[in-house]
Parts: C-alpha cells; sequence; structure tokens
C-alpha cells in the first residue's frame, strides 16, 4: 500500500523550535526498506531538533512496535524500535524483569532511546543503553538492512548507537533486561546545603546505590548555591502489584501562560520541594515509577512553559574541573534568574564506545529554561563556554542551538562517526535539522 | 466459547488491536493475510505477550481456489473454530475510478473475493448450529458518493450479503454482524485531508471484541456514526444528486 503523507508543523518535546515537516507512518516492517533518507521519529521526547528535518520526511516509527522474542534464561528481549520503554516495563515488571537504563521518561521508543544512547541513574554502574544490546537492525540509506552489534560491524553498532538516527531507520532492536527481586525499590534522601556538600556525597562510598540523582534548586543563590536532595535508589522483593501507570494520570490539556514558570513561583516551588524531600533521610519503600518517573505523572507538561517552549540544557564536565564549572554554569543560571524547576545533577561513570555518545566520566547537570528569544540564546552560548573550557559536553538529544565548532571542540570521535555515514551513506541522503545545524552530514 | 477465532486481513490496525485483546484473554487465534511474513511479527508479539496460542496463514481474496485449503488448516490446527471477523479491504489510490482494473480490484478486495472464504465458514456454522461471522462494511457504503463509490458499492454490496446471511441463518444459533467504521487512523486515512473525529485503532479493536461477544445485528462505530449515516440516508436523490459530498 502508498503510504499517505501527513503535513505538520512539527515540534521536540521542548516545542522550540518548531518546523514544517512531512510525516509518513508505515504499518509493516519491511516498508522501512523503502524510505531511504526519511528520518525515524519516536516519541518526540527529545527536546531540540533531533527528530525534526525542516521541509524534510519523518518516518513515524509508532505503529512498527511488535515484540518479536524473548528468551527467559538470557533477558534478552527482541522488539521493533517504535515500541515504549513504558510498555516493555508494564509487560515485564510483573514478570520480574526491568529495563537495564531509562532514562526519566519511560515515554520513549527502543529506537529513540538507542538513537540517542540513553543513560538513567544507574550510568555510574551499568553504563548507557547502548551496553545492554546485543544487535540491532538498521536500514541504511544506502547498504540497505544491515544487523550490528559489539560483535558484529560494531562500527556500525557505535555509530548507531548515540547517531541520533543519522545512520538510518532502526528497525529491532535486541535489549537485554534486567532481573530485579520486585517491583519495588528501597529509596533514601540525603539533603545538601550547597554544591561542595553535594559533590562530596556522591563521592561517599558509604552511600554508594545502584541508581543516584540529585535535584538540584538552579534558582538559590551565594552560601545555599547548589542547594539539592541526593536520592538513592536500589530494588528491594516485595508483593506483587506496585502501581505501574502505563499513561499519565493527569493531562496538562493546554499552554499555561508564561507566568505560571516564572522565576517566584519556581522559586517557591524549589523551597517547597526541598524542605520535603530533604526530611526522607530515613529509607522508605517506593515504586518504580514515581522514582524513575516523577514527571509522567502529568501528560504534557511541556505546555506548561506556554506557547514559546523551553530548552533543556545537558552538560557534562569531568570530575577535575566540575567543581568549578558547575559553580559558574549555577551561578550563570541563578542571575539570569532563568526559572528551572527540577533540574537534575548526576554522576556518571565512564564513556562507552558510541561514537557521538554523551556521558563522560564526571557530573551531569540538566535544566530546563523557558525560551526568551535572544536572552536565553545568550545564556545558551554562555554556558557552552563554561562547558567547553571544562572540556566538558553537551547532549545532542536535548539541544537544540549548539554551534558547529563547539559540537566539533566537544565531540572528539566525530571523524569515526564520519567515517561510517560515509559508508553506509555516501550521498549524504539522510538528515535532520540536528544535523544541518551541527554540520554532522556536511562533508560525509 | 471455547474454540478458536480466525481474523481474515489480520494485518490491519483494527484487526491487529482486536486481536491483543483477544490473546490477553486467552483466545487461541488464527491470523490470516495476504502478508505472512508481517503475520509473523504480529503473532510473534502476541504469544511474547500474552503467551496463548497464534497461528499464522495465507489468505488472498484474489485466490479463491486456495480458500478450502486454508480453511482445512484453520480447522487442522486448532480442532474447532466459532467465530470469524473479517478485516481484509483495499481503498487503493482510485476508489471512484472509472476505467480499467482497478473498479475490479476493488469489488474483489472488499467483497466478491471475500465471499468464498467466508461461504465456507458459514455452511461449518450452520452445520455445527453455532458461532459468529463478523464483516467490517463501511459508511461508505450506505450510500453511493461521486469520491469512492466503487469502493462503497463494495462495501455496501458486502454489507448486503451480510444481511442476506444473517436472514439465512437466523434461528440456526449463528450470528452475523456488520460492523461498519466510520474514520479509523490507520494507513488508509494517515495524511488525508478533510478528515474529522478519527478514532483510534485501539478503540475500533475493543468495539470489534464487544461486537464478536454479542450485542446488535449491525454495529456503526464510533456509535455517532449511526445518526449521520441516517441523515445522509435521508437526504432525497433529487437533492443528494448534486452534493459534492
Amino acid at each position: 500500500m502508498d503510504l499517505g503523507t501527513a503535513t505538520a508543523r512539527i515540534s521536540g518535546w521542548g516545542r522550540h523550535p518548531v518546523v514544517n515537516g512531512r510525516m509518513v507512518r508505515p504499518e509493516r516492517y519491511h516498508d522501512l526498506a523503502a524510505l531511504p533518507g526519511t528520518l525515524a521519529r519516536g516519541l518526540g521526547r527529545s527536546y531540540g531538533d533531533a527528530a525534526l528535518s525542516q521541509d524534510g520526511t519523518l518516518c513515524s516509527m509508532l505503529r512498527l512496535n511488535r515484540m518479536l522474542a524473548f528468551d527467559a534464561a538470557t533477558g534478552v528481549l527482541v522488539a521493533e524500535a517504535g515500541l515504549s520503554l513504558a510498555e516493555i516495563a508494564a509487560q515485564f515488571l510483573p514478570r520480574g524483569w526491568f529495563l537495564p537504563v531509562t532514562p526519566g521518561t519511560k515515554f520513549v521508543t527502543l529506537g529513540g532511546a538507542l538513537a540517542a544512547d540513553v543513560h538513567g541513574k544507574n550510568h555510574h554502574l551499568d553504563g548507557c543503553i547502548s551496553a545492554h544490546v546485543p544487535w540491532l537492525e538498521v536500514f541504511t540509506p544506502a547498504a540497505g538492512l544491515r544487523r550490528c552489534g559489539p560483535e558484529q560491524d560494531p562500527d556500525l553498532f557505535w555509530a548507531t548507537a548515540g547517531g541520533m538516527g543519522l545512520t538510518g531507520i532502526i528497525g529491532t532492536v535486541a535489549l537485554r533486561l534486567k532481573p530485579v527481586p520486585g517491583p519495588w525499590l528501597e529509596v533514601v534522601h540525603r539533603p545538601a546545603r550547597d554544591l561542595d556538600q553535594i559533590l562530596e556525597l556522591f563521592a561517599d562510598p558509604a552511600l554508594d546505590a545502584p541508581y543516584s540523582v540529585a535535584w538540584i534548586d538552579c534558582l538559590a543563590k551565594g552560601a545555599r548555591l547548589g542547594r539539592s536532595v541526593l536520592m538513592l535508589g536500589r530494588h528491594i522483593a516485595g508483593e506483587p502489584g506496585a502501581p505501574f501507570p502505563a499513561s499519565p494520570r493527569f493531562e496538562l490539556p493546554c499552554d499555561l501562560p508564561a507566568f505560571c514558570l516564572g522565576a517566584f513561583n519556581v522559586r517557591l516551588f524549589n523551597s517547597v520541594f526541598y524542605r520535603i524531600n530533604a526530611r526522607k533521610t530515613q529509607p522508605f519503600r517506593s515504586a518504580l515509577d514515581p522514582f524513575f518517573y516523577p514527571l509522567d505523572a502529568v501528560g504534557h507538561w511541556n505546555r506548561a512553559y506556554g506557547r514559546r517552549g523551553f530548552v533543556q540544557y545537558q552538560c557534562v564536565l569531568p570530575e577535575a574541573s566540575a567543581r568549578e564549572g558547575l559553580r559558574r554554569i549555577l551561578e550563570a543560571v541563578s542571575s539570569a534568574g532563568s526559572a528551572s524547576f527540577l533540574a537534575v545533577l548526576k554522576k556518571l561513570g565512564d564513556a562507552g564506545r558510541g561514537f557521538l555518545s554523551f556521558p563522560i566520566a564526571g557530573f551531569t547537570l540538566a535544566l530546563d529554561m523557558p525560551f526568551r528569544g535572544e536572552a536565553t540564546l545568550a545564556l545558551l552560548r554562555q554556558l557552552d563556554e563554561l562547558v567547553l573550557q571544562g572540556g566538558g559536553r553537551v547532549n545532542l538529544c536535548k539541544d537544540a542551538h549548539l554551534g558547529r565548532e563547539a559540537f566539533r571542540a566537544m565531540y572528539p570521535r566525530l571523524d569515526a562517526w564520519l567515517a561510517v555515514k560515509r559508508r553506509v551513506d555516501p550521498e549524504g541522503l539522510l538528515t535532520s535539522s540536528l544535523s544541518r545545524r551541527l554540520g554532522l552530514t556536511e562533508g560525509a | 466459547m471455547s474454540g478458536a477465532v480466525l481474523i481474515l486481513g489480520a494485518g490491519s490496525p483494527m484487526a491487529r488491536e482486536a486481536a491483543r485483546l483477544l490473546a490477553q484473554r486467552g483466545e487461541a487465534l488464527f491470523l490470516a493475510g495476504h502478508d505472512p511474513l508481517e503475520l509473523e511479527r504480529l503473532a510473534a508479539d502476541l504469544r511474547v505477550r500474552w503467551g496463548g496460542r497464534v497461528a499464522v496463514g495465507r489468505f488472498d481474496a484474489l485466490d479463491p481456489a486456495s480458500h478450502p485449503a486454508l480453511f482445512a488448516r484453520v480447522l487442522d490446527e486448532f480442532g474447532e473454530l466459532d467465530r470469524v471477523l473479517m478485516a481484509s479491504g483495499y481503498l487503493g489510490p482510485a476508489p471512484a475510478a472509472l476505467e480499467g482494473e482497478e473498479p475490479g480490484r476493488i469489488l474483489a478486495l472488499n467483497f466478491s473475493g471475500l465471499l468464498p472464504m467466508l461461504g465456507l465458514c458459514a455452511a461449518h456454522f450452520e452445520r455445527r448450529g453455532s458461532g459468529v461471522i463478523l464483516g467490517i462494511g463501511s459508511v461508505a457504503g450506505d450510500r453511493g458518493r461521486q469520491s469512492n463509490f466503487v469502493y462503497g458499492s463494495a462495501k455496501g454490496g458486502f454489507a448486503l450479503w451480510l444481511q442476506g446471511l444473517r436472514n439465512r441463518l437466523h434461528g440456526t444459533g449463528v450470528r452475523v454482524v456488520t460492523f461498519k467504521p466510520g474514520f479509523v487512523d490507520t494507513a488508509m486515512t494517515f495524511g488525508k485531508p478533510g478528515l474529522f473525529l478519527v478514532a483510534s485503532p485501539e478503540a475500533a479493536g475493543a468495539a470489534l471484541v464487544r461486537a464478536l461477544d454479542g450485542g446488535p445485528d449491525i454495529v456503526y462505530f464510533p456509535a455517532f456514526w449511526c445518526v449521520i449515516m441516517a441523515l445522509i440516508r435521508a437526504i432525497p436523490e433529487r437533492i443528494f444528486k448534486g452534493m459534492k459530498l
């Protein structure tokens, strides 16, 4: 059947930028073979322009979401790339398996998670999602359908994991799930009054936990700069039936006016949030869902930032420069008064093998900022400069504004990636708004 | 009922969702369609998720000679069959073509080509004295319109056939259901301008399963199409013939 084409104004999760584009939505797996030069799009949870193509054609993967095989001996699930992590977890948690790595939302597809090589609260122990993928199938623009993995055509695999969809359409993924004792976590919080203290807590071996993340108050200034709450979790056994909602409990039905997330309200929210969570210093039991996906409870929470949308800025700084770099970044953000709630700080483990994968050993900070035109752009340039000085990098699946030179300096393995891109797409058919902005597909 | 459900045209999104719900409650399924490789992926999905019995076969509306073998395979596979869901259909690029091969193709894929297979099922159910036959028609089959009347006449013809079958099988214990969807969000409608109130295939699948389980002989989905089509049918022909629909 000929695929229908829809035209639409399309954006990422940050709702900025918004571009004109066309979309096809195949319902049969082999339809993917007939779409060279079409950029795959999953649930649209990358924040910036990674899953956009100005005046180009996107391929919605959402109808290709079938589970193809599960091996209970090894935990390996084979599934089509349009399957969401939410569906995987809902299906397998009752059977005693969970995602080996999960980002802060479960509403991402398997293909999107691989293309962004997402990491989670266990990165310091378990690495990125690509570390748990024995193989995948990718429909490349020029080399056809290829199966690759760490053992089979590893160059294509490590260019595809973290490759932002630019080596081809990821069609099928094998993912090694992780056995868990039950659907519960034991969670404990540790408050930190400032940046120095939170960095000490992350380094404290007595606080080692499989999952760790810190919420950080980006509006706190002066002596309170970096005020945060470290949240630690570990899987525990317990009776079945912990809630794992497959859809949001509440939908934000329309855009909120921009003042709702103005500095005053966010300051208020942050104070209350800090007070409530800093107290939970005794271990308590939590279902997986609220620990891993606090924002998933509200559908379309991105509408809270109003019609102009927002940008998420996520950077990582190597440990050596983290203390100084984070201080200067937090100072820049708090003095710009750019409101951000639920900003997170996390210690990352060693870099994986993905040529364009984001994580490197050090500390990563992620924060949301309402988009306010030139003022926001100026702040982003300032932050990029601070990150570059510290030898860090920004996360491409959040980004919408990084410049080419900064990108090249941040991602030294770009040449290895480009070599694969030249092999599987010599004519440069497959591009995205992100790849054109960063010059990723020029000279490929 | 304990026997299996045969789904013809099982690759369609509505049928896919119905199959998912049926598999979830442990029903044995036979998925048939023109693309068995694709159906194998669907069957694998149902087995991984729900662990039930799912078999796959090729159904080709353009090759009626193959239907008896398929029917025999279904019985062979599951021992007994007691419900059939006919979801095969084809809109094509020119649902109002006047010339060439397309009108015949549309008729075969939506109507005439489905009858030999459904006839086998109907005769079997009539002999047994029980069973359900559900055919997917279309609101397009309720009145001929210039935009899609070849497709509409095929769907309308199919609805008449189902109506006659229902009449014949009345009192035998066999139910015959005509399911008439409006716009559903599938490849058939994706990107088409001028559509309104498009329903999700998930909701359509749930409605299909409800209709298989019981309820009225003719089901509009979503239900408000019953009212819309009643109004459209009520327009006098001398006015309707001048309308652009």
